[in-house]
């Protein structure tokens, strides 16, 4: 029984997120081997990455708070997982911006990025990523030691940057962005909540 | 009588699992898996464009004895299922594939509009009587979203014009106001406040006797579908597609400006005006292109949508980038 548990929560669930992970990727090349993307598939692509990126960087971001909350400490592995799928997500977001959307002109976007408040939230969310998906490797954790864990709290900025970007270029209907907002700053209040709590708790401790 | 003493390791009987739940347990975990899985892949599938089955012209009613007009342009249209695929009416939802999905539940016959204001001849009047004294011309026009996407369409419809002088205007019709069907049971968008219901545009005196402006009642030689504006909606080529108001239940000649939806929502987004101008950007992205749907690079967006030898002199004198 210990066992079957052990395997569910380490390869079973290591299996599950991968597939979570590659799924919307996969469905994209069948719906667009198929022609069934849509009238704008280009649109329909950059808004399917874009909306999978930002999954992915709250599932990773959840890591965790439920880790604290429940204790769910057999989630921790597989959060460089959801991270790498984030970066993964986000560079396909990017590379259809570039390459299909604006076909490589380069000057219409260092233009957006400069002078579009929403494309330069975007890019600095996929700037604050990019050094996180290098530093990712085990190798990489064990040479930069605690600055890791400093370096890694990019994290934070990368979805903020992302939910800001989402709110800021949608017309009128906020309901979606704002349900990625209200659980990012959940997933950011609870470590603030947590970092209070530590700090007022830790008195108590050393008087008992 | 058996007084039973637990111990720490007991287990209490609550948390036996139940034999029959016990014998299932593979089956359970299967459709667990299974489930899981699948509602994996539907929220990945979501968000693509929907599979759902397309409407084919063949579903709308004919319109027969179309005149053709010198103001159609000789581009090759859009296809039928582009035209009613991807749209924008945020009645049905503000997804481009909600209309398609959702505007079925639209009732469209029987259907009145309601005339008033700065007329002479003042009047509720059914869309057959409305229509009844006009020959059906098709136009086949650009149409240009503000979004910077484009189409060519072939309307079918009656010019604006024709149809307001039969309501004989007065001296002080200075504007002419439309409005939308409010009706939160048939177009369930407008269940949730994201624009301030119901739909209005607007245009002045000029703008809507100019023979460019239609008011339209088909596409592709057949009534309009739902998702498009039925029965009756607004085309003004040479301005950003949120102008063409759909589904229109209310014409006002008025003699002050009108309040209309977007520029209400987001003035400093959404002008009176509107005009297509690859000079006045978007705040929040450039006009200067546009992609046609189905074609993979963007085009150059053309002042006034390509009509400026037509509608240009409308302006003269307007500081353009003020008056968007």
């Amino acid at each position: 029984m210990a066992r079957r548990k052990s395997w569910w929560r380490g390869t079973g669930l290591r299996i599950a997120v991968f597939v979570v992970g590659v799924a919307p990727a996969g469905l994209l090349l069948l719906d667009g081997l198929r022609g069934s993307l849509g009238a704008n598939p280009i649109e329909t692509l950059q808004h399917t990455t874009g909306d999978w990126s930002l999954r992915f960087v709250l599932a990773a971001l959840a890591v965790t708070p439920l880790r604290r909350l429940f204790g769910w400490g057999f989630l921790a592995p597989h959060r460089r997982t959801l991270g790498l799928f984030a970066f993964f997500y986000v560079c396909l977001h990017l590379g259809t911006y570039v390459g299909l959307d604006l076909f490589f002109d380069w000057s219409v976007i260092a233009e957006d990025i400069f002078k579009r408040p929403y494309i330069t939230a975007g890019f600095t969310g996929f700037l604050c990523m990019l050094p996180l998906a290098i530093t990712s490797t085990r190798g990489w954790q064990r040479r930069l030691g605690r600055r890791w864990v400093q370096l890694h709290r990019l994290a934070y900025v990368a979805g903020i940057a992302g939910s800001v970007h989402y709110l800021w270029l949608t017309k009128a209907d906020l309901l979606s962005p704002l349900v990625y907002t209200v659980i990012l700053a959940t997933l950011l209040g609870t470590r603030l909540w947590f970092r209070y709590a530590r700090r007022t708790t830790r008195p108590a401790r050393s008087l008992s | 009588m058996l007084i039973r003493v637990r111990r720490p390791g007991d287990i209490d009987p609550r948390e036996i699992t139940d034999e029959g739940l016990y014998l299932r347990r593979r089956e359970f975990l299967r459709s667990a898996a299974l489930a899981g899985g699948a509602a994996a892949f539907a929220a990945a599938g979501a968000p693509t464009a929907s599979r759902a089955a397309r409407l084919a012209p063949g579903d709308l009613a004919a319109l027969t004895g179309l005149v053709p007009s010198p103001f159609s342009t000789d581009e090759s249209p859009n296809s039928f299922e582009d035209v009613t695929s991807y749209n924008n009416f945020y009645e049905f939802g503000t997804d481009k594939e909600d209309p398609a999905r959702h505007a079925h539940t639209l009732v469209t016959d029987p259907w009145s509009v309601s005339i008033r204001g700065e007329v002479e001849r003042p009047g509720e009047i059914a869309l057959e009587d409305l229509l009844k004294p006009h020959a059906l011309e098709e136009r086949v026009y650009r149409l240009r979203c503000v979004e910077a996407w484009s189409m060519v369409i072939p309307w079918v419809g009656i010019p604006l014009g024709d149809i307001l002088r039969r309501f004989e205007p007065t001296s002080h019709a200075k504007y002419v106001a439309f409005r939308t069907l409010y009706k939160p049971s048939q177009m369930r968008g407008q269940r949730r406040r994201v624009l301030d219901w119901p739909y209005r545009e607007g245009l002045r005196i000029d703008e809507a006797m100019n023979p460019l402006t239609i008011l339209a009642v088909g596409l592709y030689g057949r009534v309009l579908p739902s998702q498009n504006g039925a029965p009756l909606r607004l085309i003004v080529p040479w301005k950003y597609g949120f102008k063409s108001i759909k589904s229109i239940v209310s014409i006002e000649l008025t003699r002050r400006r009108p309040a209309t939806s977007w520029n209400v929502s987001a003035p400093r987004e959404y002008g009176f005006y509107a005009n297509v101008n690859p000079e006045v950007d978007h705040p929040r992205w450039s006009q200067k292109r546009e992609r046609r749907i189905g074609e993979f690079r963007r085009r150059p967006t053309l002042p006034f949508n390509g009509y400026a030898e037509s509608v240009a002199d409308l302006y003269a004198g307007m500081n353009l980038r003020k008056n968007f």
